[in-house]
């Protein structure tokens, strides 16, 4: 029997070669990817043996040479990235190719000028003091092999700091776009987001892939939000079919900050979204929210971690999936109360619609509470689209195709008018009715 | 307009409807009566088109067409509406995209234009004022966090919007007061005349105090064993559904 083999040494040789690039940079930076590598090199990648990928194969990426893109493919233009309905949205943006800064795609009018967003490597570049204080502090590599590439070898992304009391109007928007070249390439964005005290900001981070050729993607966002914060953030997935993307989304929150969060899965091959949320301050409250439509043999796993570290914090969790074809999806929602934690009030929510007989969905809550005085509660849901609510509709002259698309919208528009910014969630439900609109065409071919 | 012959019905394995014979002109409101268990409900959801039931025997004939072998979109769109009983929640679909979507398609249908949406909020305000319903409930989803009352009247107000030619109303005053009753039989009462007809089904004779049929028909065991005018129902209503019962079966001793 011949074992499928696994490319790990593809990333350690890659780093090797690249420690003379990587020394040129900061020592504390340098130390910091250093421990990383190692830890990928001891933890290698991970097996459905494991307990968190139990239902997640990453054989699509472990089984390829992926060579992390250390030159710029030719970069789209604009008309190219214009299917997109996310890509038209008029907001100050960066956007990022194969994991490199396009200046040419991106525009930074109508910020405030006391914010900072800028590419991370020229905050890195520039000695940012902020940089060394926080990147790489929170999203811990410890026990992710993922998050550990992600920070031997990160390149570029966001940096953006909003300084205190900052009410920042727009969405700041970070594209990133994956053009599949000849060579399988990997990726590796990293994102600062640095919400000050009293601050008010909204964040989108797209990642888009263009053609349909197979790329790796190993995303980490880390967000700080000060003391009585107010932050928006929305990670959409409108990625290519072959594609493979593990994210890590790490929210540290502060006393009375309120952090929301959205995810939306539109495309893609093999999605792992890792969020992980810190209620690290007394009163803090966090929104987390995501939807996804998964259709042919699209698999998407989130795995969210809510961590109630300080009494009197809220959190509110509501994940919707539409599962279609032999698609299949996995949500494993994790809420750990810690034992000072008194006054917590958590809710969590999983719904899921499976349109085909052969959708599969894995829903698991996991509820870890030290602390005595708290209110938790969990559900989720798995079921079909409702017959009776179809023959009411249809009672009424609605035909039957249009009942069901009618209930599928609605269902998944409940996450979608969470969004606050109006322009992105009139994208977001272009995005859905395209979505729906491809199945009905399939239906009838 | 509707001709109903021999109809015989099944849910699984059970038989419901035992062959059942009606006929309803225009302009005429028909109450269908009978103890619980009769079939009345049923009856009404196999002439709306519901899959669950199967019917095993007869035809129903609706303006010259056979209305068994239409879909329930078709139904509706040739002027058929029924008011349920246990009307659902559609989460997520507002009342007012609901209706006028299905305005438009029955209009489309009658050849008629579609309404535009300052029309059809113009419509719908008269319509709510008919029924003494708070315009509010428009923008909720359809019947989403209605009292059981909300939701029988949502159902007439549904039923004043789309003009039904043959409008079916299956138990609409189980479960209501004395005055959601008056408003609900007000709003029903509008839509009579000589063009529309009514099959009105309820277990109780005091609604046909205030919608006063033409024709009385008593269900029992799947069959209409008993048809009369209204005071059938006072009768009814009287002696209880037991007395017609031996009433029946004395009947068939002769």
């Amino acid at each position: 029997m011949t074992a499928v083999k696994d490319y790990q040494d593809t990333y350690l040789t890659e780093f090797q070669a690249r420690e003379k690039e990587f020394a040129a940079g900061p020592s504390w930076l340098g130390e910091i990817r250093r421990a990383a590598i190692n830890r990928f090199a001891e933890l290698g990648f991970p097996t459905t043996r494991h307990e968190d990928w139990k239902h997640t194969s990453v054989a699509p990426i472990s089984s390829v040479a992926f060579q992390p893109v250390s030159r710029e493919h030719a970069a789209p233009t604009a008309e190219s990235l214009a299917w997109s309905c996310f890509f038209e949205l008029e907001c100050p943006r960066l956007v990022f190719v194969n994991g490199h800064y396009n200046p040419g795609l991106s525009f930074l009018a109508g910020l405030p000028k006391e914010v900072t967003a800028t590419r991370l490597s020229k905050a890195l570049a520039a000695g940012t003091p902020a940089i060394e204080q926080h990147l790489a502090r929170y999203a811990a590599f410890e026990n992710q092999a993922f998050t550990a590439l992600n920070t031997a070898f990160l390149q570029d992304g966001g940096f953006i700091e909003i300084p205190k009391g900052t009410v920042v109007e727009k969405p700041v928007f970070l594209l990133f776009v994956s053009t599949a070249g000849g060579q399988p390439a990997a990726a590796f964005p990293r994102t600062l987001i640095l919400a000050g005290r009293e601050s008010q900001a909204t964040f989108i981070e797209g990642h888009i892939g263009l053609g349909e050729g197979g790329y790796f993607s190993s995303a980490v966002t880390e967000i700080v939000a000060g003391e009585n914060a107010i932050v928006e953030y929305s990670k959409i997935h409108q990625e290519s079919p072959a594609a493979s993307h593990v994210g890590t989304v790490q929210v540290q929150q502060g006393r009375s900050s309120a952090v929301t969060t959205h995810n939306f899965f539109f495309g893609g091959g093999l999605v792992r979204e890792d969020l992980n949320v810190v209620l690290d301050g007394e009163g803090a409250s966090a929104q987390l929210n995501g939807l996804y439509l998964t259709s042919g043999r699209q698999h998407i796993d989130h795995h969210t971690v809510l961590d109630h570290a300080k009494p009197h914090c809220s959190s509110r969790e509501l994940y919707k999936g539409i599962l279609d074809g032999e698609s299949s999806g996995v949500f494993n929602g994790r809420v750990i109360v810690r034992q000072d934690a008194q006054k917590t009030d958590s809710k969590q929510s999983n719904k899921n619609l499976l349109l085909s007989e052969d959708a599969v969905i894995n829903t698991k809550p996991q509820l870890e509470i030290s602390a005595d005085d708290v209110k938790c509660t969990h559900g989720a849901t798995i079921g079909q689209v409702d017959q009776e609510a179809i023959f009411y509709l249809r009672s009424r002259g609605i035909g039957k195709e249009e009942a069901r698309k009618l209930l599928t919208f609605a269902f998944a528009s409940e996450v979608i008018g969470r969004v606050r910014y109006a322009p992105l969630r009139d994208r977001l439900r272009d995005a859905l009715f395209q979505s729906l609109a491809r199945r009905a065409r399939r239906e009838d071919a | 307009m509707l001709k109903v012959k021999n109809l015989r019905a099944n849910v699984g394995n059970q038989e419901i409807l035992r062959g059942i014979d009606l006929e309803v002109k225009k302009g005429e409101v028909h109450a269908i009566m009978g103890p619980n268990g009769s079939g009345k409900s049923t009856l009404a959801q196999i002439l709306a088109g519901r899959e669950v039931y199967e019917v095993t025997a007869g035809t129903v004939d609706f303006e010259g067409r056979d209305l068994l072998a239409m879909s329930p979109e078709d139904r509706a769109r040739a002027g058929i509406f029924l008011a349920f009983q246990y009307p659902v929640e559609i989460p997520g679909v507002s009342n007012m995209y609901f209706l006028r979507s299905a305005l438009n398609t029955i209009r489309k249908n009658r050849g008629q234009e579609e309404v535009d949406a300052m029309d059809f909020l113009a419509l719908v305000r008269k319509k709510m004022k008919l029924l003494d319903m708070d315009e509010a409930l428009m923008n909720r989803p359809v019947n989403e966090g209605f009292s059981g009352g909300e939701k029988k009247r949502n159902e007439v107000f549904q039923m004043a919007v789309l003009e039904p030619k043959l409008a079916i109303l299956d138990e609409t005053d189980s479960g209501l007061d004395i005055d959601a009753l008056k408003v609900v039989a007000q709003g029903v009462n509008a839509l009579r005349g000589p063009e529309r007809a009514m099959i009105i089904v309820t277990h109780y004779q005091r609604l046909l105090n205030y919608i006063v049929p033409d024709f009385v028909h008593v269900l029992s065991s799947g069959r209409i064993v008993k048809s009369g005018g209204k005071e059938l129902a006072l009768e009814l209503e009287h002696k209880g559904y037991a007395w017609l019962e031996d009433e029946v079966a004395a009947e068939h001793a002769l």
